[in-house]
């Protein structure tokens, strides 16, 4: 039997049953339906999420003081940790690999300006701050270069900051007292909103030696190294760890690299998105039950049929395809429905709700559809080997 | 062309053994036209699935075309029922939801002969059968008269050396019983081997060779006199 025939008998059959067949086909398309629609919006809640994690770039290895680790014993001599300083930065600034360093400081500290005073987040940063964090300076620019031991009284001002203070006029060249000290103003940053809580545009930055200075304290808080896109993050961290070991004499810091994150929390969104669509495809069970119940009252119904093709010279493997066929068609249709109508409502969500992130990748899509294919295919065996096996005798005069 | 040498066929039913054919020797030559007769439960129509390989026997040997076919597969016995025999049936057994011409075409989309070759055949049994204006009508869309020619025309799609016809009048009306009957005539001058099962002395009495059968065997045989 070619295949063209085939399709040809299993559609004949599939038509002549129209209500039924899209009774049939309606289960399977809404548990694929379900599939879709619900792993459109985990993967589209990945996307978002990560999204948010990455928009600072991914190729940054952020070096915290400490080591994050459980020791025995008393603390000790073995236990004391030395501060990241400024001079760690730059001995990494050195480091192959390595394409931007950024000391890091942060603290709470009270602006004034125009006559009006605020208390926000002041950034202690280095140069290179605005690059490596993939952040946009709206006018003006960074400093230069970073002097550590005299760090010129340079801001560089949140936008939100720029407006409670300044307003309208233009305060480049302006000069703001942060915790009582004259800084003067020579860069606006771009707005940027929220992250993770932090309000970006309620903020100043300053460079990371004055921070220190201003907050009193004797270490950085972090120092971010930011390597050429490509390299191999563990390199990377390995390079580095020997460095500052060398410096330090023991390794009491720790590495959290961006990229390492971003994996884990990939793969926790993965589980989520994997688990909302086990939940559609419950509904995509149902519909495969639908199919079983279907064909088994096909074959019944069709015996005396079933008996004539084998007279007419037809193997029990072709009545088996021939039915086979007709279940695999039915769940591939309603598949096929059910692939339009889930990635249809998820855009209709997202236009609906622009908030809502919504992603169908290609690869569900043909996923969900081989799995309509395979629980067609796993509903129809049953029916399909009971009408092969039938006799053929007792077929045909079965009315 | 079919031998039958000592076939017996029993079936269970329930705890009871019943046995349909009792050591049936039968010999059939190319060409030949035999009817079956017998009253009903007689094992005629056993025969007849027994000789169109739908059905096995318990013991004995069947050679067709000298060959030993009691023993082959399914697959092998399905492709020995494409290749060389024909069914017709008292209640036609056509598929409801195909047209006449691909009611005709079936045999031939099983057997995997090509589209080309296949509708130019169906075009030409149409013709034969004087179905030609009724090749897209369904089979509820059919007399019984026209639908028994469509199944006839399917039957000698694969061009079979013998044809088996259980009861082919038994729906039809006397007229259009005749009618058929000629028709079925007219493929044994064509070398085609006719086996006929009838309960009807009238329709039996027209073969050549005539089979009588009682309780699983074959009491006694006949020729038609020229």
């Amino acid at each position: 039997m070619q295949f063209a025939d085939l399709i040809r008998l299993t559609t004949s059959s599939f038509l002549a049953y129209r209500m039924r067949s899209f009774l049939t086909g309606l289960g399977i398309a809404i548990g694929i339906t379900a599939v879709i629609l619900l792993t459109s919006i985990g993967e589209g809640l990945h996307q978002f999420v990560l999204a948010e994690f990455s928009q600072f770039g991914t190729n940054i290895i952020t070096v915290q003081p400490g080591k994050t680790q459980t020791q025995g014993g008393s603390v000790g001599i073995f236990g004391s940790v030395r501060a990241l300083t400024l001079e760690d930065a730059d001995a990494l600034r050195q480091l192959p690999y390595v394409e931007a360093i950024n000391p890091a400081v942060m603290g709470n500290a009270e602006l004034r300006a125009n006559g009006k005073t605020r208390r926000t987040t002041v950034f202690g940063e280095g140069h290179d701050f605005a690059s490596t964090f993939t952040m946009k300076v709206q006018s003006g620019s960074f400093w230069n270069d970073d002097d550590n031991e005299q760090a010129r009284a340079q801001v560089v001002l949140g936008a939100k900051v720029r407006q409670e203070l300044f307003g309208g006029q233009n305060p480049l060249g302006e000069y703001l007292r942060i915790g009582g000290q004259r800084y003067r103003v020579i860069g606006v940053m771009e707005p940027k909103g929220q992250i993770l809580g932090l309000d970006m545009d309620d903020a100043v930055f300053i460079p990371a030696a004055r921070a220190m200075e201003l907050f009193n304290r004797s270490g950085l808080m972090e120092i971010h190294v930011s390597y050429r896109a490509g390299t191999d993050a563990a390199t990377v961290a390995r390079i580095v760890t020997e460095r500052l070991k060398d410096r330090h004499g023991r390794e009491d810091f720790s590495l959290v690299s961006q990229e390492q994150a971003l994996e884990v929390l990939g793969s926790v969104l993965d589980v989520i998105t994997f688990a909302v669509g086990a939940l559609g495809g419950i509904s995509l069970l149902v519909g495969g039950v639908g199919i079983l119940t279907i064909m088994t009252m096909a074959v019944t119904e069709r015996t005396a049929e079933i008996g004539l093709l084998r007279a007419l010279g037809a193997r029990e493997g072709q009545v088996l395809v021939l039915f086979l066929g007709e279940a695999i068609l039915l769940s591939a249709l309603g598949g096929a429905v059910g692939l339009a109508l889930g990635a249809g409502i998820a855009q209709g969500l997202h236009w609906l709700m622009p908030s809502l992130p919504v992603h169908t990748p290609w690869i569900f899509a043909l996923l969900a559809e081989l799995s309509a294919v395979v629980i067609g295919l796993i509903a129809g065996v049953a029916p399909a080997r009971r009408a092969a096996r039938l006799d053929p005798v007792t077929a045909l005069h079965t009315e | 062309m079919i031998a039958l040498s000592h076939i017996t066929r029993s079936f269970q039913v329930g705890d009871q053994q019943v046995t349909a054919l009792r050591d049936i020797n039968l010999d059939i030559g190319a060409g030949d036209y035999v009817s079956i007769m017998g009253p009903s439960g007689s094992g005629k129509s056993t025969l007849l699935n027994l000789i169109g390989l739908l059905d096995r026997p318990t013991s004995g040997i069947y050679r067709l075309d000298g060959g030993d076919v009691t023993t082959l597969d399914d697959a092998q016995q399905a492709k020995v029922r494409s290749e060389k025999i024909g069914f017709v049936f008292q209640s036609f057994h056509l598929v409801p939801r195909l047209t006449a011409a691909q009611n005709i075409e079936l045999p031939m989309m099983l057997a995997g002969i090509a589209p080309h070759e296949r509708r130019q055949r169906v075009a030409k049994l149409l013709d034969n059968y004087g179905l030609a204006e009724r090749a897209d009508h369904r089979p509820d869309q059919l007399s019984g008269g026209q639908r028994q020619r469509v199944a006839i025309a399917r039957a000698t799609s694969m061009q079979p050396a013998v044809l088996l016809a259980d009861e082919p009048t038994g729906n039809l009306d006397q007229s259009t019983g005749k009618e058929v009957m000629n028709l079925l005539e007219q493929l044994v001058e064509q070398n085609v081997t006719l086996i006929l099962v009838t309960h009807d002395p009238v329709i039996g009495s027209r073969a050549l060779r005539q089979l009588q059968m009682v309780d699983g065997q074959i009491v006694s045989q006949s020729e038609r006199e020229e």
